[in-house]
């Protein structure tokens, strides 16, 4: 992974979120923001195992199930990616990868 | 026991994309079998198959749509929705619960199946797609009609391989006539040009190496063919008292078990799922005037299904109109019986027999009237459509002209 800043990090992996989830419902990146809920979008459950699917494929990260049930938004499901990603930096050494 | 009349059909397959299309074909004795868009690496053993080369699923749905339905589903929703809008049947109220979906299907969402084998086995990777389960379950089709047309009553999918929409069928016209329910939508699909499916039939050495000729001499084997069909059965009081067209009527249904041999046919199998038909409609062997026979074009089944159709009707064989449109359609497993059902119907309906296509010269232990090539004008009241499976289990669905 390419080294970022704090901030632009944040602000790429947000886009790339929005970006999955809008590719995985077929519908435009613009149409969705961080504070879209799953409901606005009409996301049901299916949706949702799909979105994990592709944001696990995305991110090379591993979302637990009790993680996904407790999602109800784009907001969560960023801030869930990112705690995933940096729990994956901790265990991994640099370079190990 | 009521009456059971058809009010609407939807046809997919390697003749067209609507019944109109795949009857002009029928009726007219031309094939749809083509070389193999994709002859597979090694190439298969067999060139040709009848494929629906014209569906394109994105006429039909949307793309988000396509991520939940495999190819058989989208046959079947296709050939549903034509049936129904012909049929003028709105599913609401107490309707909704009164009607059945009942489909056929014999290997389901094979695609997706095939899909989660490669992703797994050939690159190594440990995950297959999400929507794997629900895109490959066998009642995906039914479930779909169910779904998309509100109806809510009894719906399940029967899968017995060739003969899994003719008992599809049979289940659905037993249950109008029982008064159980008022309408059933019954028929079923197929999608079979998946490669792992293809290798497997390619090893069963029973495909032909260029097209189907059933009853022929010089057969060489069966063609496989996709394709949905769907019919709208329906309470022949309740088709009447709103006014909606009848186009033919299903009379009797037989099924019986060879109990002889997983692969092997018998005459005594489907002569019994003959006999039960008549039976069950109540007519006698002479009032059937044409049979649309299993005539798959392999050397065992058609020298069978003639001998059963000979143990059946004795004397009156001789004056029986018998074809095979798999010679047109191809062999499509779990939807041979909706789209020979519906070529049935349809025979009767319009005084014409489809022929059976491919035929070089004539087999002395196929000695039946086979309508060779060229279709046939012939008024006939009745008409039978046999599905024989293998695992022996034989299905016949007798059908009235209007």
């Amino acid at each position: 992974m390419p080294e970022t800043s704090e901030i632009s990090e944040i602000d790429d992996l947000g886009a790339r979120v929005i970006k999955v989830i809008a590719q995985t419902q077929r519908i435009p990146a613009e149409s969705i923001s961080p504070d879209s809920t799953f409901e606005e979008l009409k996301i049901d459950s299916l949706d949702g195992i799909n979105i994990v699917f592709a944001l696990e494929n995305e991110f090379g990260i591993e979302i637990p199930d009790e993680g996904v049930q407790s999602m109800r938004g784009v907001r969560d499901a960023i801030a869930g990616v990112r705690r995933l990603i940096e729990a994956k930096k901790e265990t991994v050494p640099p370079g190990a990868v | 026991m009521n009456r059971v009349a058809v009010t609407g059909l939807g046809l997919v397959c390697a003749l067209g994309n609507n019944v109109g299309e795949c009857w002009q074909r029928l009726a007219a004795g031309e094939s749809g079998i083509r070389p193999l868009r994709d002859p597979g690496s090694p190439p298969y053993k067999f060139r040709t198959g009848a494929e629906a080369q014209n569906f394109r699923p994105l006429d039909h749905f949307s793309e988000k749509e396509l991520d939940l339905l495999e190819r058989f589903c989208q046959l079947f929703t296709v050939s549903a929705r034509e049936a129904i809008a012909q049929s003028g049947l709105k599913f609401s109220g107490s309707l909704a619960e009164k009607t059945a979906v009942i489909t056929g299907s014999s290997v389901g969402g094979q695609f997706s199946e095939e899909e989660g084998y490669k992703r797994l086995y050939r690159e190594n990777l440990p995950r297959v797609a999400p929507l794997t389960i629900p895109r490959t379950m066998a009642n995906a089709g039914a479930s779909r009609v169910s779904l998309e047309f509100g109806i809510r009553g009894p719906a399940y999918t029967i899968s017995t391989a060739c003969s899994s929409s003719n008992h599809a069928i049979g289940q659905a016209f037993w249950m109008v006539r029982s008064g159980q329910v008022l309408c059933a939508i019954a028929g079923g699909s197929e999608a079979v040009f998946a490669e792992g499916l293809l290798r497997a039939w390619e090893a069963m050495r029973v495909v032909s190496p260029d097209v189907c000729r059933p009853f022929s001499a010089g057969r060489k084997g069966l063609t496989l063919g996709e394709g949905g069909g769907a019919l709208v059965l329906e309470n022949w009081e309740h088709a009447k008292a709103r006014g909606a067209e009848i186009l033919g009527e299903i009379i009797g249904f037989g099924m019986s078990s060879d109990a002889h041999h997983i692969t092997q046919p018998c005459v005594e199998g489907p002569a019994r799922a003959m006999q039960w038909a008549l039976c069950d409609a109540g007519i006698a062997p002479e009032q059937v005037g044409y049979i649309n026979a299993h005539g798959t074009g392999t050397e065992a089944n058609d020298v069978i299904e003639t001998q059963a159709i000979r143990t059946v009707f004795g004397r009156h064989a001789d004056s029986l109109l018998v074809s095979s449109t798999k010679s047109m359609h191809g062999h499509t497993l779990g939807a041979a019986g909706a789209i020979e059902g519906i070529a049935t119907l349809l025979a009767l309906k319009h005084g014409i027999i489809p022929p059976t296509v491919h035929f070089t010269a004539p087999d002395p232990a196929c000695n039946l009237d086979v309508v060779p090539n060229e279709p046939r004008q012939a008024y006939v009241e009745i008409g039978i459509s046999n599905t024989f499976a293998f695992g022996g289990l034989n299905a016949t669905v007798v059908f009235r002209r209007a």
